[in-house]
């Protein structure tokens, strides 16, 4: 760290120190501008989205109002699918993670026929688009009838979750020093007592890093509830799209509800940054 | 968020070790533990491959074989041709800008002390959702220049070199002694003469366009050897034009308005008239015509029509930009965390320039990331669908189509699985390369 500092001193002696700085700037504020955008766009009444940009609200702070939000929180629609959302995440999430990380121990540690064909199968299946399995799985969702459901949207989501989360459990298990395990076995410990008791305790921060990805990827998808979700089902993403059609005279429904939508994965990115990081990196291959 | 990066998967873990079953397992056991694993992979990602690719060979119902139909269209049919064009547009601007940005961000951003602050300005679009993104930049792509801040600052930056006019709309009312001069200018009907005054009366102005300045018109007063006048709006409100072609108490100068003096074709004289639409002219203009020109009337400008059919791409893949350089700068970031300060250092203390060595070392030995980074954008650009869908405006969709939207539609509005199932296999071809890189790097390590 310190050695890194140095350097970035000595750079800054090279270069004008003073440019970069003002460049680095004029580009976070172009970063941050869509975003405050909306935000201030969710705080103004209808009518004053109708009549001017969201800027005026620097002049005219009382035209701030959280009337927008109230009135969101009693679309039926909307609260419906911001359950919808939890509903769908957490279980694709949890399912993802017990699912890969009994299959990514299995690749790590133990012993079988074809174990390395059969991984590196799963690694081929990483970069597989989605689009190729919405036909058929709408097909097959369709002919066992739960097409439209909030289980066949957590089913497609876990699907296609899958090749990451064992790709990287598998590789972060197989880090595990072959003493700890050894030894736990040699205290009398069986198969799942050493699964739960000592390879999840110490996978932790792999399994925190899918977990948070994978909670994102899915909170965060259109497609997927588009075509699998019905309107009883649909998801907020799904919810808001709707009314992207009739954009323009819907802000005061549109931007609160965009911003409801990303709060909860803005606070998830802002507690755990550093497993986001390391998931996101971990999934470059993806 | 350094830190951060350290600890993640940016090297790959090394596999290698030949690691006998700890455990003893039986066989039995390490079947269950893959079991669910093996089973929902089969049936939600390898049969749909299969389904899709014996889909794709069969007619839209199903029930008749096709052979090659279903791909003849990809080039043929309309719709896919524009998605095929806009999605090479994707594949090699999309990666490389983001690509491009977040080398310089990493780069840069070692220099100051708040640097991790600014990536995280920069990364965050990555944890929201596209759609979010999408109306984020519906917002921001707002045609009217009141609202939308893309051509709020356009407009800014336009007007700060152009000259907006100030009258759009201005005409000439009943019985004016002006008419249309061709090109949007107005000319008077007969020539004017040193010591006359002269009207210059117009409508149509909306009152909230008129000048800030203009004040309540004043009739000019004739002076020797110089031609007077008033150009103004000859309009009262509510009561109509009051005093045809003259001057009345609540009609507002037209400030600012320019005013020439025209002879055989030339102009001899011009003056700009004072906020209470007074203007003087010298002797020289004496029988000349006199014009109000075409830059007194322009409408003004409005700016770009982002969402329109010609920029719509451009400005979707700017959202995606936008969402994703953040991702490009982190990995790169990363990867710069790894170069060895003494080779910069040593191209230093050799007189190289900053330039020369962020050109001649630090891209040289970041080449491994850019090249994962780009990769991974290219793979993740070919299933662009949802900024594309919330971003295009329903008029200019067809426009900024991609494969996947055009996927969407055949398949699920258009009723023609057929062609649909075509275009995923399509996209799965594309990204064979990436897998098979893949799997032959894991086997190399898995083996060793």
């Amino acid at each position: 760290m310190k050695a890194k500092q140095s350097l970035g001193s000595r750079l800054a002696e090279g270069v004008s120190g003073g440019l970069v700085r003002v460049l680095l700037i004029v580009v976070g504020l172009f970063w941050l501008v869509p975003t405050i955008g909306l935000l201030l766009s969710s705080l103004r009444s209808p009518e004053d989205i109708a009549a001017s940009g969201w800027w005026k609200v620097f002049t005219e702070p009382s035209q701030l109002t959280f009337d927008s939000y109230a009135k969101l929180l009693e679309n039926e629609d909307i609260t419906s699918s911001l359950v919808n959302t939890v509903w769908i995440t957490v279980p694709a999430t949890l399912l993802v993670v017990i699912i890969g990380s009994l299959a990514g121990y299995a690749f790590a540690w133990m012993e079988f026929p074809g174990r390395d064909w059969w991984f590196l199968g799963v690694v081929g299946l990483l970069v597989v688009p989605v689009q190729v399995a919405l036909i058929p799985i709408a097909e097959l969702f369709g002919s066992i009838g739960i097409f439209g459901s909030v289980i066949g949207v957590v089913l497609f989501h876990v699907g296609f979750g899958l090749p990451f989360a064992v790709f990287l459990l598998r590789n972060f298990f197989a880090e595990i020093p072959r003493e700890l395990l050894e030894a736990a076995r040699l205290d009398g410990a069986g198969e799942l007592r050493l699964f739960f008791r000592v390879v999840m305790p110490l996978g932790a921060p792999a399994i925190a890093a899918l977990g948070i990805f994978q909670f994102l990827w899915v909170w965060n998808d259109l497609l997927v509830a588009l075509i699998f979700s019905d309107s009883g089902s649909q998801p907020i993403t799904v919810a808001l799209q709707t009314q992207v059609r009739q954009f323009g005279n819907n802000i005061d429904v549109l931007a609160p509800g965009a911003f409801i939508s990303m709060v909860v994965p803005l606070v998830v990115f802002f507690a755990f940054q550093r497993q986001f990081v390391s998931g996101v990196m971990a999934g470059a291959v993806k | 968020m350094t830190s951060a990066t350290a600890a993640g998967g940016v090297k790959p873990p090394a596999v290698g070790k030949s690691r006998k079953s700890v455990t003893g397992t039986r066989r039995i056991v390490a079947a269950l533990f893959l079991l669910p694993a093996l089973v929902l992979l089969g049936a939600l990602v390898v049969y749909p491959i299969g389904y899709s690719v014996v889909r794709s060979f069969y007619d839209q119902s199903g029930d008749g074989f096709a052979g090659i139909d279903n791909y003849k269209s990809l080039f043929t049919d309309e719709g896919i041709r524009t998605a095929l064009k806009n999605n090479v547009i994707w594949v090699v601007f999309a990666p490389t800008v983001a690509t491009a940005l977040g080398l310089i961000f990493a780069v840069l951003t070692e220099r100051v002390r708040w640097g991790t602050a600014f990536k995280l300005v920069v990364f965050m679009p990555m944890a929201i959702s596209m759609l979010a993104a999408g109306i984020i930049f519906r917002l921001v792509y707002d045609q009217d220049p009141d609202k939308g801040v893309a051509n709020a600052v356009w407009v800014g930056v336009h007007d700060t070199f152009t000259q907006a006019s100030a009258f759009p709309k201005a005409h000439p009312g009943r019985q004016s002694p002006l008419e249309p001069a061709g090109g949007g200018a107005f000319i008077t009907k007969s020539p004017v003469r040193a010591g006359e005054t002269v009207s210059l009366p117009l409508v149509g102005v909306a009152p909230d366009l008129m000048p800030d300045g203009a004040k309540p018109a004043v009739a000019a007063k004739p002076q020797p050897d110089k031609i007077t006048g008033t150009t103004w709006q000859d309009f009262t409100r509510g009561k109509g034009v009051g005093k045809l072609n003259s001057v009345d108490a609540a009609e507002l100068g037209y400030a600012g308005m320019k005013i020439e003096a025209v002879k055989d074709g030339k102009v001899v004289a011009s003056a700009t008239a004072a906020d209470d639409g007074t203007f003087t002219l010298p002797a020289s203009a004496d029988g000349a015509l006199l014009r109000l020109p075409d830059s007194n009337f322009k409408e003004p400008y409005n700016g770009l029509d982002w969402l329109g059919p010609s920029l719509v791409t451009p400005s979707i893949i700017g959202a995606y930009i936008w969402m994703w350089a953040g991702f490009a700068m982190v990995l790169i970031a990363a990867g710069l965390a790894g170069v060895p300060r003494e080779l910069l250092e040593a191209a230093r203390v050799d007189g190289a320039s900053e330039w020369q060595v962020f050109r001649r070392v630090t891209v040289p030995l970041l080449a491994p990331v850019l090249a994962v980074v780009t990769v991974t954008l290219m793979i993740n650009v070919l299933k662009v669908f949802d900024l594309v869908f919330i971003i295009a405006p329903g008029s200019s969709q067809d426009d900024a189509n991609v494969l996947a939207l055009e996927l969407y539609r055949k398949g699920f509005s258009e009723d023609q699985p057929g062609i649909a199932s075509a275009i995923s296999v399509f996209l799965l071809l594309l990204v064979i390369p990436v897998m098979w890189f893949n799997v032959r790097r894991l086997r190399r390590e898995v083996r060793r």
